[in-house]
């Protein structure tokens, strides 16, 4: 984790290596990362707060992520998105409260050709519906139970 | 160390490998067609070709875009020259047993379709052919002879004139003279100068810079090398988004097998030239694209902009010359060492030289990646290549640019492709990203739509683009909910104007873009929506304003 060489720029680089490794940035890490590269704490919050890509909080045990790019904005995610909201009671940035399930939006995947599009658990699913989507979680989270 | 005939040897030695093998199947498997697991697809031609015996003659591949997204996974077969669309693992056996026969019609892809003939392809021409995972299968399709040509035969000036009469022009959005950048970072005195490639693609609708990434990185790192040379510079950066994790990983495959054969790193091809590149990941801000919040980012700081000038060229990173580009600028480099500047310059338009990649999608019938000649027409795009719109919808605008840009109404469709005739539309080209709309998009929603995408994405360190945002998306929520006046229609377009003059960087003087471009072509559907309803006003006082 330290091979940037304890160097302030390498700031970035080192919050995305904690974040793979732990899910998400807690304050001791924080604390440790700012103590490490000589960077002040405020400046480490500010950064770790500035980039949408940073959790601050725990995960819950599947992440669904929303694109809410264009092209999925043409072809209806914000009914998709609307539908998980409802259906599991949670916004973005949130966590249902058994822990089973995060919701996030992201910018835009990429993955334009096949508008809508959705990942779940980091596996990138193409043209969604309000209804495949939330089977395909009702498949990953049911399975944790049984 | 690797010399230019070790270069030569290397794709002599790939080009015999791959003549062994009469037959090659090619699976794209670029972010598009893996997420319909295309990957398994691959998995079941390896296994249906080894049952079949035909591991001697036939070679699958896995290999980047195949351009056409919304057909895939798409499995292309030489020397049959057919393309199949929607590949199932099931198709694999049957597929290898038509080899050399007659083709599997019942998932042929007709290739004869304008979608294909009616594209020209420069930064996309090893894309779909070559594994984006083996140099060696990139130098057998000529890559790294352009940095060869540029160390051993041409002086850094000579490449930077080569770059200036092929009139290339910055393919991220601004269309600024690439030749002209080159020069300015080359004249500059320092001992320390930096090369950063852009693939901070955060234009939502956009996907270029990623397939080219994961389809064909080498042409990219070359490209910077070139420019690295002419502009003298050791140290290059790729700034990339986190969340191209596919274009992430074959990046770092494709820098580390590049220093294992000397193309970077110290001594490069015998000569004294040293460069070598770093990869540094983005974190989801959309305002990173913006040149000097990309360098702030890159030093580990938030990536907010910083007046202009100095110009990077002569302040950048850490204070030193640098020079910065876009991935698919970079990537049209080597073709222009390759082929030369006529060449390059006898495609595309007077004043928009080559081609230009685009991301098509949204209502229409083909989206996927297109390359087509600067000054093509928005309709031969729309309706030829992209199929036109599905279930027999009629075009209502063609959205380009992004947030940044504009919605072109149907009636602008025969209007040529370039950087100057899309601004004349109150549009600009953007980094690519085409995204089409059918009757039933509301222009208030995409207004809206992208005034909250400028005002999340806000870095907030300049006030009229953090308040002028927020407050102009309050308006259009209110103008969309139908509890506006015509007052408040009349404050939106003062606070356009204020938002447009007063920002700091290219984030706030665009964010308005989209809300004017919609005014301008389809302000009766804002008029509609008011209280005080159309009838209200007065048609000449809104003439007045819109000039």
């Amino acid at each position: 984790m330290r091979r940037n060489g304890n160097r302030p720029d390498a700031l970035i680089e080192t919050l995305h290596s904690i974040q793979s490794t732990f899910g998400y940035l807690d304050e001791p890490a924080l604390l440790y990362v700012s103590d490490m590269l000589s960077v002040s704490p405020a400046e480490v919050y500010g950064v770790a707060t500035f980039y949408h890509y940073f959790q601050l909080k725990p995960q819950g045990k599947h992440c669904c992520s929303v694109c809410t790019g264009t092209a999925c904005y043409i072809k209806g995610a914000d009914q998709v998105l609307a539908n998980i909201e409802k259906t599991y009671g949670i916004k973005p940035g949130e966590t249902t409260e058994d822990g089973e399930l995060s919701l996030l939006t992201v910018r835009c995947l990429g993955a334009c050709g096949l508008a809508p599009a959705a990942t779940l658990d980091g596996e990138v699913i193409g043209n969604v519906t309000v209804e495949s989507l939330q089977q395909r979680i009702e498949e990953v989270t049911v399975h944790d139970n049984a | 160390m690797i010399t230019r005939d070790g270069l030569d040897q290397i794709a002599a030695e790939e080009q015999a490998r791959q003549a062994e093998h009469k037959q090659c199947i090619r699976v794209c498997t670029a972010a598009g067609c893996l997420s319909q697991h295309s990957n398994q697809v691959k998995e079941a031609l390896e296994a249906a070709v080894a049952e079949q015996g035909r591991e001697h003659e036939c070679h699958v591949k896995g290999v980047g875009c195949l351009g056409l997204c919304s057909h895939g996974p798409l499995v292309a077969v030489d020397p049959d020259d057919v393309l199949y669309e929607h590949v199932k693992p099931e198709d694999a056996t049957e597929i290898v047993a038509s080899i050399g026969k007659e083709p599997v019609e019942r998932i042929k892809c007709p290739t004869d379709v304008p979608f294909f003939n009616r594209q020209v392809k420069i930064v996309l021409e090893n894309c779909g052919i070559i594994d984006p995972e083996s140099i060696e299968d990139y130098i057998a399709h000529d890559g790294y002879q352009a940095l060869a040509t540029a160390l051993t035969t041409m002086s850094p000036a000579q490449v930077i004139d080569e770059v200036l009469r092929s009139g290339l022009r910055g393919r991220g959005g601004g269309g600024y003279p690439t030749g002209l950048k080159w020069t300015t970072v080359a004249k500059a005195v320092s001992d320390t100068k930096y090369v950063i490639c852009n693939a901070d693609e955060g234009d939502p609708g956009a996907f270029m810079d990623r397939s080219v990434l994961e389809s064909d990185p080498h042409r990219v790192l070359e490209g910077m090398a070139i420019a690295a040379y002419a502009v003298g510079a050791q140290k290059g950066y790729v700034y990339v988004r986190a969340e191209y994790p596919i274009a992430i990983e074959r990046l770092k495959s494709a820098i580390r097998a590049a220093r294992r054969a000397g193309l970077l790193g110290r001594n490069i091809l015998g000569t004294d030239f040293d460069f070598d590149v770093e990869l540094r990941l983005g974190a989801g801000a959309y305002v990173c694209g913006e040149e000097t919040a990309l360098m702030a980012s890159i030093e580990g700081r938030r990536g907010t902009p910083r007046p202009r000038p100095p110009y990077p060229a002569d302040y950048g990173l850490w204070g030193e010359p640098t020079l910065i580009n876009n991935v698919e600028t970079f990537a049209n480099i080597a073709p222009i060492i390759n082929r030369g500047s006529e060449w390059f310059a006898s495609i595309g338009t007077e004043n928009c030289k080559g081609t230009k990649v685009f991301a098509l999608a949204g209502q229409i019938t083909n989206t996927g990646l297109i390359e087509v000649p600067m000054g093509i027409t928005l309709r031969e795009i729309v309706y030829e290549i992209g199929g036109g719109v599905p279930n027999g919808k009629e075009v209502k605008a063609v959205q380009t640019g992004g947030p940044s840009g504009g919605c072109i109404p149907a009636e602008y469709l025969d209007m040529p492709v370039d950087f100057e005739s899309l601004k004349q539309l109150g549009s600009m080209m953007g980094s690519g990203g085409m995204i089409v709309m059918d009757s039933s998009a509301s222009m208030v929603g995409v207004a809206k739509y992208f005034m909250e995408f400028s005002m999340s994405e806000s870095c907030g360190k300049c006030i009229p683009c953090r308040v002028g945002t927020a407050q102009m998306y309050n308006l259009l929520t209110k103008i969309n909910n139908g509890e506006a006046t015509y007052r408040d229609l009349e404050l939106l377009k003062e606070l356009c104007d204020l938002v447009r003059n007063a920002s700091l960087c290219g984030l706030g003087q665009s964010a308005p873009q989209p809300v004017l471009s919609t005014l301008r072509y389809f302000e009766h559907e804002y008029l509609d929506k008011l209280i005080d309803g159309p009838l209200a006003m007065a048609p000449a006082e809104i003439e007045g304003q819109e000039a």
